[in-house]
């Protein structure tokens, strides 16, 4: 589990000092077969750029979205993405899961 | 999150120290816990700090069982295990160990036992076992075995191990050599922490050769990170 910390870390150290907004999504629960286990991260910064991963790609899109509001607003948000979910073939949760996304701002 | 929290997060992780990230998905309040210290704005119960520290003995991120909105975030280096004394039963434990997924450490002050003869690939540490376990800085996802049959070895190990959030604690000797060693532990203060070691050390597998024993230290080890007391 270090090992996704260890990729995101510094990045993170790196923007937040160099005076970006950052925000932190991080997978909070699973059901069925999703790609990523609970505990994954995903950073953004107010440019919309990215490390880390929530999905193995399927949703990442709409969550830097979601990202880049929290850090405008700085409001907390969970997000659910799957098939029971209108949005999810939208975004296009192939693997047949449903996740549990938490975003929060870097204060 | 905090930037101050956010600091402190990842200087535990860089100084390889096992933690836990609490977050309360309402208002996003947090703490960091080692398995001893807790950190941060959130409290919870004594029982829920019970289970975040299992979660992270485990390296297991999730919602906290029974819990609609605390995750536990495991920030959990790999597992260590720590073997006082380079005893015959240590020359078996220490490669199934790192087999299994360990860090593995034997430590012991006498030359002639920690040789690299006897432990071809194994990082040993030739102190005493308090001062090695000191630089060590156990932490939560670390577990202590002694093996060295003398108390001038084990005891300073023991006393070391139980002042850490060391998830799991063992030491060789029968059910009488364990009621005088908890005799000399309760002199020295520690009679309520002793019940932390397990003693004799191991599942009962029924085998009594030193290779055997070692298979059952380090079954006992991964029931224990596991499936907790």
């Amino acid at each position: 589990m270090t090992t996704d910390a260890e990729e995101i870390f510094p990045c993170i150290r790196r923007w937040k000092e160099s005076g970006r907004g950052v925000a932190i999504a991080t997978v909070v629960q699973t059901w069925g077969s999703s790609p990523r286990p609970e505990g994954s991260h995903l950073a953004v910064n107010d440019g919309g750029e990215f490390v880390g991963s929530v999905s193995g790609g399927c949703i990442e899109g709409a969550v830097v979205t979601e990202a880049l509001a929290v850090i405008a607003d700085g409001k907390l948000r969970t997000l659910e993405f799957g098939v029971s979910d209108e949005q999810a073939w939208e975004v296009g949760l192939a693997c047949g899961g449903r996740v549990r996304v938490f975003v929060e701002r870097l204060e | 999150m905090k930037w101050a929290l956010y600091e402190r997060l990842q200087a535990a992780t860089a100084a390889g120290v096992s933690v836990a990230l609490i977050t309360r998905l309402r208002d996003g309040e947090q703490s960091l816990f080692d398995g001893e210290g807790w950190q941060g704005a959130l409290e919870v119960s004594e029982a829920e700090r019970a289970a975040v520290r299992r979660m992270l003995v485990a390296d297991k991120s999730g919602m906290l069982a029974g819990s609609q909105e605390l995750f536990v975030r495991s920030y959990a280096r790999a597992p260590r295990l720590i073997v006082v004394g380079a005893a015959h039963i240590s020359q078996f434990l220490a490669p199934m160990a790192a087999l299994a997924g360990f860090e593995v450490t034997v430590i012991d002050p006498r030359r002639a036992f920690a040789s690299a003869e006897r432990f071809p690939g194994v990082k040993l540490v030739e102190a005493w076992p308090d001062e090695a376990l000191e630089q060590l800085k156990l932490d939560a996802t670390s577990a202590v075995v002694t093996l060295t049959h003398d108390p001038k070895l084990d005891d300073p190990a023991l006393i070391a191990a139980l002042a850490s959030p060391a998830f799991y604690i063992g030491a060789l000797g029968s059910t009488r050599t364990h009621a005088k060693r908890v005799a000399r532990l309760t002199d020295a203060g520690l009679g309520d922490k002793a019940v932390r070691i397990h003693a004799p050390v191991g599942l009962d597998l029924g085998g009594r050769a030193p290779r055997e024993i070692a298979v059952s230290i380090l079954a006992e080890v991964i029931q224990v990170r596991y499936r907790g007391e």
